[in-house]
């Protein structure tokens, strides 16, 4: 098993996470967290490669080949999904608050606190 | 078995109509058709939960069964505490629209578009055998739920609630896949029977405990538990109150049974050696979410916010009940939950109400113009008290069950003296509100910073104030109430509950009947018994708790005299100032929580 591609996983995951915290924008924002949510793809990806297998497609492959798993590449494509729904919304509301508001820092919209 | 799809099919079918229906249909077709697929909803899930009292229900999807006890397939698999759950958010959902049938003068067929899809997202995910549907169900429920606290978005506090929500529970998401991926990459397995089988009783290592460790956090961020729980009231006192009664009622107290669920089908077997670290973990997070919650529910004037924080603390009770990691631990949470939810939800009726009649939910701002509402006056003291706990109300049962079975458990005798502080706390916020608005009690105090924000706040929903609240909005507070009296009364409740319990935490029957289609009896179903003599006592003292917090805040001019209250000013005050309102960071503290409770895990459960 190689390690790498589980490390940038947790990399992706970390970097995003920074960003999420510290971001004054939300457009960097939601990219922020679609980088963490890649971090995701990677790992999932990572588990259900096999060194020297094939795409798991039929269609022009004998049906005992070695194929890395099919199954986390359903997941992958379901979480991407999701994902682009996610953020598609956030990024509907932030231009919601650049039009109505003209701001898109999160700290300006400061109406809730305590 | 028919009914099973068919409980999330009618409800996604009657959206999709919904939506598609647009831009004919009227208002009172969308009302009707909403309702309608809400009511079938509730009786096919009321059915079923009959049903699954007798075993549990396995439905496979395509009829992908099982072969020689490994599945391929994606299953539905439940007992009768998950389908009670799903029976319950659908009798939350026919109230919620009840409540906004005249509750918004004016409302885009979306609105009803997307509460059935969020009903739909509630009942699959009660229903899930399955952890990778659990996390599309989770996130079904997460972008509905979204666009529902932001739904009155030409205002600013719910863009910002919104936003807040749907980032902070985006990263729960993540954390959620991320604890998947891990367990798929050690037992190759989504089911959860399967999952359980797979990692058998061996010691757990690194990778079973990590996975294990982020699907829990990722789900108690939903659920709101501290540190996760700052996202909560931010879009709770946004969201349209309607909404709120789900919110409130069913929502997070949902993340909390996919804690439960996954726990007990998947790692019951290869934590059963570590069960006590496992337990003293999920109490301790329990304890200080629901004294975190109490507290801020005090400092609060907006009364949504104040639910908000309310729900935060019971939450925390819930917990406790499910973190007991027993069979009457769990059975007294399922119980509290629903007795409190009916309950609380009748309350934000009020509110509901009352932001109808004075176009204001701050309780400075209302002092004493509740008087012309008598009945959500009358209605909102009793709520106040039986939240806190008081016999014969569905909460106090709860209570009662989960704070018995803390008892039962060795070590953990101080838990429900905590649990009665919290309750007599967050009870008594809400009783000062209640008796300071209906009945003009307490100085009129200046607004404050807090309760300019309300203003703003209530702004969006009806900003006129009206002459007369129609009928219709006084059926679900009532029969709410109503209902949350019922449930403490309703006989052998505590026996079929702990019934189903035995049944929810049986490990090994779950895995039988989902990868063998064996259904087996619990072996230990003892009758479990009613509320203990004892926990009158609790309950009671609850409740006097309660009143005597809510005489100490309205007595103002004493203030610097009265010493319980005083020594509190200073941790409320700290405690207030960490809720900043900027999603940074909130989504800090939730590392800052996965990091710790992870760290934890690692040292216990190795």
């Amino acid at each position: 098993m190689n390690l790498f591609p589980f490390l940038v996983a947790v990399w992706l995951a970390a970097v995003g996470l920074y960003g999420v915290v510290t971001s004054r924008h939300f457009v960097h924002l939601v990219i922020s967290l679609s980088v963490m949510q890649a971090s995701t793809y990677v790992l999932l990806l990572a588990v259900g490669y096999r060194t020297g297998a094939k795409a798991p497609v039929f269609a022009d492959i004998p049906a005992r080949s070695r194929i890395v798993d099919p199954v986390v590449q359903a997941l992958t494509l379901t979480d991407v999904v999701v994902e682009a729904t996610v953020s598609a919304l956030l990024l509907a509301l932030a231009v919601q608050a650049h039009k109505r508001f003209g701001t898109v820092d999160p700290d300006e919209l400061g109406a809730l606190r305590g | 078995m028919t009914l099973v799809p068919l409980t999330i099919l009618v409800p996604l079918v009657a959206a999709g109509l919904l939506a598609a229906s647009r831009p004919l249909a009227s208002r009172l077709l969308a009302d009707v058709i909403a309702l309608g697929a809400a009511v079938a909803v509730l009786v096919m899930c009321a059915i079923l939960t009959h049903r699954a009292s007798h075993g549990e229900i396995v439905y496979w999807w395509g009829a992908w069964r099982p072969h020689g006890g490994v599945s391929l397939g994606i299953s539905f698999a439940f007992d009768s505490l998950g389908a009670g759950f799903a029976t319950f958010a659908a009798a939350l959902m026919v109230a919620a629209l009840v409540f906004s049938w005249r509750f918004f003068e004016t409302v885009d067929h979306l609105y009803h578009t997307v509460l059935l899809v969020f009903l739909a997202a509630m009942v699959g995910f009660c229903l899930s055998g399955d952890l990778f549907n659990m996390f599309v169900f989770f996130e079904l429920m997460g972008v509905s739920a979204y666009v529902l606290a932001g739904f009155l978005i030409e205002h600013r506090s719910p863009l910002e609630g919104s936003l807040n929500f749907a980032i902070t529970n985006s990263a729960g998401g993540v954390l959620v896949l991320f604890g998947i991926g891990l367990i798929y990459g050690r037992t190759g397995a989504l089911n959860l029977a399967q999952i359980g089988q797979t990692l058998g009783h061996v010691h757990p290592d690194g990778l079973v405990v990590a996975g294990f460790a982020l699907v829990v956090c990722g789900f108690l961020v939903k659920a709101a538990a501290v540190p996760f729980h700052f996202w909560l009231a931010d879009a709770y006192a946004v969201a349209p109150t309607p909404v709120c009664i789900l919110f409130a009622g069913a929502m997070s107290e949902l993340g909390l049974l996919g804690v439960a669920r996954v726990y007990w089908t998947s790692f019951a077997g290869v934590f059963g050696a570590h069960e006590g670290e496992l337990r003293a973990v999920l109490v301790t997070v329990g304890i200080v979410t629901a004294l975190a919650g109490a507290l801020m529910t005090l400092g609060q004037h907006h009364l949504k916010r104040m639910l908000a924080f309310a729900t935060v603390s019971y939450i925390g009770l819930f917990l406790v009940g499910v973190g007991l990691l027993s069979r009457d631990g769990l059975g007294g949470a399922a119980a509290y939950v629903v007795g409190d939810g009916l309950v609380k939800a009748s309350l934000f009726v009020c509110v509901g109400i009352l932001q109808h009649r004075c176009a204001s939910v701050d309780e400075v701002d209302l002092h004493g113009r509740g008087r012309v509402l008598p009945i959500a006056g009358v209605l909102f003291g009793v709520g106040a008290l039986a939240v806190a706990g008081l016999p014969p109300f569905g909460p106090f049962l709860g209570k009662a069950l989960v704070e018995d079975a803390a008892l039962g458990q060795p070590g953990y005798g101080w838990v429900p003296a905590l649990m009665l502080i919290a309750a007599a706390l967050s009870g008594g916020a809400i009783l000062r509100a209640g008796a300071r608005v209906f009945l003009g009690l307490g100085p009129r105090g200046e607004p404050d910073e807090s309760s300019d924000e309300a203003r703003e706040e209530a702004e969006p929903e009806s900003e006129e104030p009206h002459d007369s609240t129609p009928w219709l909005m006084w059926v679900p507070a009532l029969a709410l109430m109503a209902a949350g009296l019922a449930w403490g009364l309703i006989p052998d409740l505590s026996h079929s509950i702990g019934a189903a319990a035995a049944r929810f935490v049986d490990h090994a029957g779950y895995a039988r009947a989902v990868l063998d289609g064996v259904l087996t009896t619990p072996g230990h179903v003892l009758a479990p018994h009613g509320a203990s003599p004892g926990s009158y006592l609790y309950g009671v003292g609850a409740a006097l708790g309660a009143v005597a917090v809510a005489a100490l805040a309205l007595i103002r001019d004493g203030e610097r005299r009265l010493g319980p209250l005083m020594a509190l000013r200073a941790p409320l005050q700290g405690l207030r100032r960490l809720h900043s309102g900027h999603v940074g960071d909130y989504v800090a503290w939730l590392t800052a929580g996965v990091t710790v409770i992870g760290g934890v895990f690692m040292i216990a459960l190795i």
